[in-house]
């Protein structure tokens, strides 16, 4: 076991892991952030999309103990109480979600596309999907919702 | 003026804010005190008998509390996993029905068939434990496919020698052949509906646990269905009585039909949790999920169209082999037959019929249904026939199909596979996609294509399927072995919001919105004051689940039954305050009045007035509020529409690119626009999917070759563009809110358009012969290559 | 996955020690294939030594007519890489296309390379540029560093610090991706150096290899046309579920003229 300490979603977290402890295992099973999924084992749904210092990255496919020290950021630390962050709220407003379960992934990865580009296109946006799998929506509404949400994360 | 949160308003949904800050409650998000975790042993082997299973090193593992296999729930009288359907062959004789063992005994029939399970403190310790388990197999041939299947490459079942589980048939086939001899055209063509894997996001779950002081036995699972999944693992595998067993199915991420079924793991979570005395999760990976969750589809079919000389449909002729896998799923039977040959008929006047199923078993997981379930796939034979015949006399295929729609006028009409269409307007919704993708223009992208060295095409699909599942009798008399009414309660509180209970399930169809806005339109209460409840056998009266299109025909008509009731309550408590007679009372917008009087109670006073009943007719009713309703469709339901799609190939790759897409589809009334908008997306994209990316390939010898998203090709944000839908309104005569159901429409419509299309730009490079799906570039060049 | 000893390396000696002082120690850079393969089960190393971090080996220079990239410098990092845009647009290109905008996130140049998936798209761009693989032990040139399906010319425990590829005249590259995995079913690398014309392809044999027959008719001519009578053998290629031999063979043609056609 190792122990291992990070910030997650602002706040000063610890926990003893064993090396093969996997990223999201820490997150869902020792901090109970049930937001982050699990979608496959091959690193392609990115249902457990998460922000590690800033940047979106899968946290089925890090182990914990390589998150030490860092600033991690999930869906749970999105809103601010009960007003939704605008990606949130955009993706409420254009339906871009049905059953909800690749939506956190969906949402992290969207708002790390729109600190990069601030005004994606529709062609930019299903670009960047290119590793977030969604079943339900074919993912019209999700690629409207990316693009009202980048507009409004920076307006 | 209508409501904003009423029928026809696209609300926003009332679930959405859970998803997106990440607290939907998910089967895997649950964990019980004092949880253990299962791993299971499935098999490498698609066929092999299992000559010992040793589990004494295992069970010596650090942290394993117990290990089951076949014998042991062949010992503790467990039975086998039921099928919920049963079809009998065109001799009279019943299908052979051969026992599906919850853990495998004496012999494995697929790749993924479970061998033992594990249970122990971790789910390391599990998978671990149950890497150790030593099983010696005895190999033997496999059927990998139906080619072998029918060549008796191996026997997989002792009463199925030539491993045919029926031979089934709808229509005279003497009768078929005489009107075939007679066409002017004769058009055939051999057809292949390729397996698909439904692959819902969230894997499927399951977490047993006991209840030592009640004797309450709960599973949660990943289910579209909990009250049929209680019926069918409580009464049949078991034995254990409703009132002992409850069933959760929380959020669910994704169904698409492989969540309906009863699966082993589910009873064996729940036997075992009794057993060990602690709760168990089971988890599935991905790649576990690829070789134990149902597949879809796998037909091969060849169809042949007789025409007269003015193009009109003379007789259709079908003959299909439906594969099974290794055992019978839960509706497997069912839908090559009575959800696939019945819809033969299509849009059509085609007045002869004749459809001859076989189903066979092989060494693969078992099939079943997947999003349209027999709809897409006769979807596919009729368009993709009606689209070859249209090419081969040489009419325009617009033109050949609207000839031969059924029209308006002509509704309700009696098709001859013994489907009534209760209403439609065919030409409708094709002159409305005819006029979205600009027909007219085709001609001249298809020559700006070709200036830019591309092929263009572009391809019809004009669907009709039977939803809102279904009429008891009807299907008892089919061989269901269960009912599919759906059930409503409505509770009223006393200041006047409302739960609804439903035994339908949303797993992504947003009834939680849906039926508050009905309850918010019949009661007049905003919708903020309606919650919605699904999926818990012990909150809900009972329910049969979603699945073919049916919450809204048939659970929403249920929740109409019971709005009914509660007005009629209502105005009788109404009428007693206002002092009038009941059948003066008027109610509207949440308020009864009495006409030609300046009288008025609220809706609120009158559920307060029912649970305070101190000024109460207590000599005519009992206090509260609160109704509930049965409601066993007296039809099905028929959507239908016309979708059309437009390809560009590069033909120096292969590579299609969906360039455009219209639908027009006609679902009856439609409460939440928004909603439907969203499920017709998923439905073309699951489409769109089947025809040119996904298919499930097992070599010869059953070996999975498509075993993860590494291989099995997922639709991708950029592997599609976006879509073009809208929808024409010819109301269901015969279910209150006059609805249809829209969750299926794409992916049945959208294989045969998006294949026409590509049929049509390969044409006019030379290539006559349509290609199977999926139109892979490598299919597409190999095809363009030969020609 | 199996139990493993996770260390995480101080320097690239401290990485090498660690590995050799372990039963059975692998090293782990972004552990974009191998965290999926321990989570298959399909490999149970004793330790693994994580070198993704180290500082030593991140970042990119320009100097003397060469990129030079840090081994553990991110396929993100390339692909935005103002100096890598400027010197060679075809490489950031190539690492754009890699995965998806997570896995370039953590995904390492040094990772994919030493790992030699033949369906990678870095081999083409080592070969097809001529690049030198620099090591914590020497210096092994492009061509002589992809030595079969999964393996390489490096030693046990044997380091890439960097990689320095020269700059070319002009270069390009096009992908065939596999529509499931995204991989390259058939990759093509083609520039034009000092030393002539290089064409590098990946995905479509155990390993990437260069087509020097499309070199000769490029050198003479280097335009799309100059491969018109150019066929592959498709012997030795691939084959899988995607895509036959025949089908690699025939892509290898289209995707060459492509990115002769993309150099400009």
């Amino acid at each position: 076991m190792a122990s291992v300490s990070m910030t997650i979603n602002g706040k000063q977290v610890s926990g003893e892991v064993e090396g093969r402890t996997l990223l999201v295992e820490f997150l869902r099973e020792h901090q109970r952030l049930t937001g982050t999924h699990v979608g496959c084992d091959t690193t392609q749904c990115g249902a457990c999309t998460i922000h590690m210092n800033g940047e979106a990255v899968k946290s089925c496919t890090m182990l914990a103990v390589q998150a030490e020290g860092a600033d991690v950021s999930t869906i749970e630390g999105l809103a601010n109480g009960d007003e939704l962050h605008p990606m949130q709220e955009a993706f409420r407003e254009h339906h871009g979600l049905q059953c909800g379960f690749c939506t956190p992934g969906m949402i992290m990865s969207a708002t790390a596309l729109a600190k990069r580009n601030p005004s994606p296109s529709e062609d930019d946006v299903r670009h960047w999907l290119e590793g977030n799998l969604c079943r339900c929506t074919g993912y019209h509404n999700i690629v409207k919702a990316v693009m009202a949400g980048a507009r409004a994360m920076n307006a | 003026m209508p409501r904003d949160d009423g029928i026809g308003a696209s609300v926003r949904r009332k679930e959405d804010f859970r998803f997106v800050t990440g607290q939907g409650s998910y089967t895997d998000d649950l964990n019980r005190h004092g949880q253990t975790y299962a791993a299971f042993v499935r098999s490498p082997h698609a066929h092999a008998t299992l000559n010992s299973v040793n589990t004494s090193a295992a069970a010596a593992m650090d942290g394993v509390v117990a290990i089951f296999t076949g014998q042991d729930l062949l010992d503790a009288e467990v039975n086998g996993l039921p099928c919920g359907w049963q079809v009998h062959s065109k001799d009279g004789e019943p299908m052979v029905e051969p026992a599906h063992p919850a853990l495998a005994q004496g012999k494995v029939r697929h790749v993924g068939d479970a061998v033992a399970v594990v249970i122990a403190e971790t789910l390391s310790q599990a998978r671990a434990a149950a890497e150790a388990v030593a099983v010696d197999y005895g190999m033997l041939p496999a059927v990998g496919n139906m080619t072998a299947a029918k060549a008796g490459k191996a026997q997989i079942f002792e009463e199925a020698p030539n491993n045919q589980c029926y031979d089934w048939e709808i229509g005279d086939e003497a009768e078929i052949d005489a009107a075939m001899a007679k066409a002017t055209h004769v058009v055939e063509l051999p057809l292949v509906n390729n397996r698909l894997i439904a692959n819902p996001i969230e894997p499927r779950v399951a977490i047993g646990d006991y209840d030592t002081a009640t004797g309450e036995h709960t599973l949660f699972t990943t289910s579209q269905n909990p009250h049929v999944i209680r019926l069918l693992m409580g009464a049949f595998v078991l034995g254990l009585p409703e009132h002992k067993l409850r069933v959760v199915a929380p959020d669910v991420g994704g169904g698409f039909g492989t969540k309906i079924f009863h699966y082993a793991e589910e009873a064996i979570v729940t036997w075992a949790a009794a057993k060990v005395r602690r709760p168990i999760k089971w988890t599935s990976d991905r790649s576990e999920a690829f070789m134990s969750d149902a597949h879809g589809r796998d037909h091969e079919t060849v169809a042949k169209l007789g025409l007269d000389a003015d193009g009109k449909f003379l007789a259709l002729k079908v003959q299909t082999d439906a594969n099974m896998g290794a055992y019978l799923s839960t509706f497997a039977p069912a839908v090559p037959t009575y959800l696939y040959a019945t819809l033969l008929a299509g849009q059509y006047t085609t007045p002869l019929v004749y459809a001859n199923v076989r189903a066979w078993f092989t060494n693969t997981v078992p099939v079943d249904a997947y999003r349209g379930a027999g709809r897409p796939e006769a979807t596919y034979v009729i368009e993709q026939i009606v689209e070859e015949a249209a090419r081969q006399i040489g009419m325009d295929p617009a033109d050949l199909r609207a000839k031969n729609f059924i029209s308006p006028d002509a509704v309700p009409y009696q098709t001859p596979v013994a489907l009534e269409y209760d209403s439609g307007n065919y030409a409708g919704t094709l002159e409305m996609a005819k006029k979205a993708i600009n027909y007219d223009g085709f001609a001249a992208r298809q020559a700006a294509s070709k200036a830019a060295g591309k092929l263009r095409g572009i391809g019809f699909s004009a669907y009709i399927e039977a939803c809102g599942i279904a009429p008891s009798a009807v299907v008892g008399s089919l061989g269901a072995r269960a009912g599919l009414y759906e059930v409503a309660n409505v509770r009223v509180h006393p200041t006047g919001s409302v739960t609804m209970h439903t035994g339908t399930h949303s797993h992504g169809q947003g009834h939680e919105t849906t039926f508050a806005q009905v309850v918010a339109e019949r009661l007049g209460v905003p919708i903020e004051n309606v919650d919605v409840v699904h999926g818990d056998t012990n909150n809900i009266p009972f329910g049969m689940g979603t699945y073919g299109s049916r919450s809204l025909a048939v659970g929403g008509s249920a929740l109409a039954k019971a709005l009914d009731k509660v007005e009629a309550k209502a105005k009788k408590i109404a009428a007693h305050l206002m002092e009038a007679s009941d059948t003066d009372v008027e109610f509207k917008d949440g308020q009864f009045t009495i006409a030609g009087t300046d009288k008025s109670v609220s809706f609120g006073d009158v559920a307060l007035t029912a649970y305070v009943p101190h000024n109460f007719p207590h000599d005519e009713l009992e206090p509260g509020l609160e109704e509930q309703a049965f409601y066993d469709p007296a039809n099905f339901t028929f959507p239908a529409g016309c979708h059309i799609a437009e390809v560009e190939i590069d033909p120096e790759t292969g590579t299609v690119t969906l360039a455009n897409f219209v639908a027009a589809d006609d679902f009856g009334n439609i409460v939440n626009p928004m909603i439907v908008e969203g499920q017709v997306h998923g439905g073309i994209a699951q489409g769109v999917g089947q025809a040119l990316l996904e298919g499930c390939v097992y070599d010869e010898d059953g070996q999975l070759v498509t075993g993860s998203y590494m291989d099995y090709a997922m639709p991708r944000a950029d592997n599609l563009p976006n879509f073009t839908v809208d929808t024409q309104v010819t109301p269901c005569p015969h279910n209150p809110l006059g609805v249809k159901g829209c969750g299926e429409a794409g992916a049945i419509a959208a294989p045969a358009a998006v294949m026409n299309a590509v049929t049509g730009a390969m044409r006019a490079a030379g290539v006559t012969k349509p290609i199977d799906m999926p139109a892979t570039p490598s299919e597409v060049w190999a095809a363009l290559h030969a020609s | 996955m199996y139990e493993f000893n996770y260390q995480k390396a101080g320097s690239v000696a401290d990485a090498a020690a660690k590995v050799a002082g372990a039963d059975d120690g692998t090293l782990m850079a972004g552990g974009m294939t191998l965290i999926p393969t321990l989570k298959q089960r399909l490999a149970m190393p004793s330790d693994v030594v994580d070198i993704g971090q180290l500082a030593d080996l991140q970042g990119i220079s320009v100097a003397g007519g060469k990129v030079s990239i840090g081994s553990m410098t991110t396929h993100d990092t390339v692909a935005n890489s103002a100096d890598v845009k400027g010197a060679i647009p075809a490489l950031a290109v190539l690492a754009s296309g890699i995965g998806d905008p997570m896995v370039r996130n953590r995904g390492t140049m040094g990772g994919s390379v030493a790992n030699n998936d033949p369906a990678a798209d870095y081999p083409g761009a080592v070969l097809g540029l001529g690049a030198t693989v620099v090591t914590d032990k020497r210096e092994i040139a492009g061509d002589a560093f992809f030595t079969g399906m999964f393996e390489t010319a490096l030693d046990e425990g044997e380091i890439i610090t960097r990689i320095d590829f020269p700059v070319p005249t002009k270069a390009a590259y096009t992908k065939f991706p596999n529509p499931a995995s995204r991989y390259a079913i058939v990759g093509v690398f083609v520039a034009q150096t000092a030393d002539g014309v290089r064409v590098a392809v990946t995905g479509a044999g155990g390993t990437a290899f260069r087509a020097t027959e499309m070199e000769a008719a490029l050198n003479a001519n280097f335009s799309p046309s100059a491969l018109d009578g150019i066929s592959v053998s498709s012997d030795g290629l691939n084959k899988d579920i995607h895509a036959s031999a025949e089908y690699r063979a025939h892509l290898i043609g289209v995707m060459a003229k492509r990115a002769v056609a993309a150099c400009g």
